[in-house]
C-alpha cells in the first residue's frame, strides 16, 4: 500500500468509532501494539520535547527506506505516534516529502497537532520530515 | 453569610454551556476565571457609549471616561487597602506588572555582584524577569526552599538574607501548589534587614481579603483576569516612596511633564508608569469585577471556597491511586495531583471529552515539578461558582479516566 491507501485505510478505521471515548480507546489499544523503542534511544538525544508529553523519535535508512520507531510517556499520544509511525516507517524519503499527511485532521485529530498544545507531535511530524530530508539529501550525494 | 451559589452560577453566561455534550465543568480557575454578566454587560456599554482616550481631551466623553478610569483605580486602592489611589499603577497583568518592577528597581538599586531573593514556588513569571535583571546586572538569584509539604522551609529566608541582598519578590499564593505564604512574617523578616519585597498576588486577591497597608509590603500585583475581570489588564501596587524613587520603564503619552529634545521631566504619580494609552475600558471593567465580589462577600467566598477544598480533597484521596501534590498548612482552593500510573495529560485528554476542564503540565512552574521529581500534575483549581456536584463529575470522570488507562 502506499502511503494514501494507508492513510485512507486509518480514516475509514476510525470511522467506525461513533464517540470519542471509542476513538480514544482505539488510540490506547494502538499503543500497545507499537513496536518498542530500543531502550538506547529513549534519551533526551531522541527526545521531542513538548511540556505536556514526551515523544522520542529514532530514525534509521535500511534498503533506501526511512525506519522509524518511537515512544511517548503518555498513552494517547502514543497512539497517535503509532499511526505515524504506521503510515511514514518504511517508506522512501521521496515518498514522505512528497506527501501531506491528512489523516490526522480527517480523524478528528487535528487538535493534538496544534501547536499550542505542545504535546511533541506536531514536532515529531516535523522531525520525520526533516530525516526523510536529510536521507534524501545524502542519497542524491551518492549517486 | 452563606453564598447561593445557584444564583452565583447563573451570572456567569459561560457556564451554562455544554462541551462535548455535557454540561461544562469547569475547574481551570487557576489558568483563568469567567466573566460576570455585570463585567461583560460593561465592556459593551463602555464601547456602545462611552470610549474616548482617557487624559486627552477637552470633551465631554473624554472627561467621562477619565472620570471612570480614576474612579476605577480608586476602587482598586479601596479593594487592597492601599493609602493613596496614585499608589495603584495599570499594567498589562501580573507578568507585566514584575517585569516593570524587576526592571525600574534594578536599574535604579541593583549592582554587580548583588542579590535578589525568590522562593522556590514561583510562577515563571516571578523567575524570569529576574533572570533577565540578573543578566543586564550580573546579580545573583537565591531561592528559599520548599518542603515536601509544599510550606517554605521555616528560618532559611534569614539565612539567605545578606548585605547584597536587594529584594525579595514572592508569590503570596502558588499557583501550581495552593500553598499560602505567611507573607506578613515573611515581610517582617525582610523589612528588618531593609530588604523590600514584592508580592505576587495573582492567585491570592480572588480568594480573600487582601489588605496591602496590613501586609506592609513594598509591592504587590495581580492580574484582572484571574479576579473574575478582563484579560490584557493588571495591577501594580508599589508604596509612594518606591514609585517616586524609580524611574518609569516604558516611555511615552500621557506619562511626561514636559518634552523638549533635549530633556523630558516625568509626569506625576501614578501616570509617569502609564505611558501610551492606556486599557482603560480593561481597568473600568476590572473595577466591576472587584465591586461584584465585593458584593458577593469576599469571606464568605473564602469560607465557600475552604469547605470546597476540603471536600474534594476528601473525596480525592477516598478514590484511591491519588497523589496529592502540595499539602500546605494552609491553602487555597488549588488541587495539584497526579494518579498512579497514568499520565496526566492522558487523563486530561480524557476529562476533556466529558467536559470536564482542567489544567495539566507544569503549570508555567518548573521549579516546583523538578522539587518533587515530577514532570508535572493534573491541576483543579476551584472557585466561588464551582459545587459538590461538579467535584463529584471530576471523580467519576478519573474512576473513567483509570477504567481506560489503568
Amino acid at each position: 500500500m502506499n502511503i494514501n491507501q494507508i492513510q485512507e485505510e486509518i480514516i475509514e478505521e476510525f470511522s467506525l468509532f461513533e464517540d470519542w471515548m471509542d476513538k480514544y480507546n482505539h488510540l490506547i489499544e494502538l499503543s500497545k501494539d507499537l513496536p518498542a523503542i530500543h531502550e538506547k534511544y529513549k534519551t533526551n538525544e531522541y527526545l521531542i520535547s513538548g511540556c505536556q508529553s514526551k515523544v522520542w523519535l529514532h530514525a534509521e535508512l535500511k534498503d533506501g527506506k526511512v525506519i522509524f520507531s518511537a515512544d511517548s510517556d503518555a498513552i494517547i499520544t502514543k497512539g497517535i505516534v503509532a499511526l505515524l509511525v504506521r503510515v511514514l516507517s518504511g517508506r522512501e524519503p521521496k515518498e514522505i516529502l512528497n506527501h501531506e499527511f491528512y489523516f490526522i485532521d480527517r480523524i478528528g485529530l487535528k487538535e493534538n497537532l496544534s501547536p499550542t498544545r505542545s504535546n511533541g507531535l506536531l514536532a515529531m511530524v516535523k522531525q520525520m520530515k526533516l530525516y526523510a530530508l536529510a536521507y534524501h539529501a545524502r542519497e542524491k550525494n551518492e549517486y | 453569610m452563606r453564598l447561593n451559589v445557584e444564583n452565583i452560577r447563573n451570572d456567569f453566561p459561560l457556564l451554562q454551556q455544554r462541551v462535548n455534550n455535557q454540561p461544562l465543568v469547569y475547574l481551570d480557575n487557576g489558568a483563568t476565571t469567567q466573566k460576570p454578566n455585570i463585567v461583560i454587560d460593561r465592556i459593551r456599554e463602555l464601547y456602545a457609549r462611552h470610549n474616548s482616550s482617557v487624559h486627552r481631551g477637552v470633551h465631554w466623553l473624554s472627561q467621562q471616561i477619565t472620570d471612570e478610569y480614576e474612579e476605577a483605580r480608586a476602587i482598586v486602592r479601596n479593594f487592597i487597602g492601599a493609602e493613596h489611589s496614585h499608589e495603584i499603577v495599570f499594567t498589562s497583568g501580573t507578568t507585566g506588572s514584575i517585569n516593570a518592577v524587576a526592571f525600574s528597581f534594578g536599574e535604579k538599586f541593583v549592582r554587580e555582584g548583588d542579590e535578589v531573593i525568590l522562593s522556590g514556588m514561583e510562577h515563571h513569571a516571578n523567575i524570569v524577569p529576574w533572570q533577565m535583571l540578573g543578566e543586564r546586572k550580573g546579580i545573583q538569584l537565591k531561592v528559599i526552599p520548599i518542603d515536601d509539604q509544599g510550606d517554605l522551609v521555616p528560618g532559611a529566608l534569614e539565612k539567605l538574607i545578606t548585605s547584597r541582598t536587594r529584594i525579595l519578590a514572592i508569590t503570596h499564593v502558588s499557583n501550581a501548589l495552593g500553598t499560602i505564604n505567611p507573607v506578613k512574617e515573611i515581610i517582617k523578616t525582610a523589612h528588618a534587614a531593609n530588604v523590600p519585597v514584592l508580592v505576587d498576588g495573582a492567585q491570592a486577591v480572588q480568594h480573600g481579603h487582601v489588605d496591602v497597608s496590613d501586609l506592609d509590603c513594598d509591592f504587590y500585583v495581580f492580574s484582572g483576569h484571574k479576579i473574575y475581570g478582563p484579560n490584557g489588564i493588571g495591577v501594580l501596587y508599589g508604596k509612594e516612596k518606591w514609585l517616586e524613587a524609580i524611574p518609569p520603564y516604558q516611555g511615552g503619552g500621557d506619562m511626561v511633564d514636559k518634552v523638549t529634545f533635549e530633556k523630558t521631566t516625568y509626569n506625576q504619580l501614578p501616570f509617569k508608569f502609564e505611558a501610551g494609552t492606556t486599557n482603560y475600558i480593561g481597568a473600568i471593567a476590572m473595577a466591576e469585577a472587584l465591586k461584584y465580589l465585593e458584593q458577593v462577600g469576599l469571606d464568605p467566598i473564602a469560607e465557600y471556597e475552604k469547605e470546597l477544598l476540603g471536600y474534594a480533597t476528601d473525596r480525592l484521596e477516598e478514590s484511591g491511586d491519588i497523589r496529592i501534590i502540595g499539602k500546605a498548612k494552609k491553602k487555597i482552593s488549588i488541587l495539584s495531583f497526579l494518579i498512579r500510573g497514568i499520565h496526566q495529560y492522558d487523563a486530561g485528554m480524557i476529562l476533556d471529552k466529558m467536559g470536564i476542564a482542567v489544567r495539566t503540565g507544569t503549570h508555567c512552574a518548573q521549579p516546583v515539578m523538578d522539587r518533587y521529581g515530577i514532570d508535572g500534575t493534573l491541576r483543579a483549581s476551584l472557585a466561588f461558582y464551582n459545587t459538590k456536584e461538579e467535584i463529584e463529575r471530576l471523580i467519576d470522570g478519573l474512576k473513567r479516566v483509570k477504567e481506560m488507562l489503568g
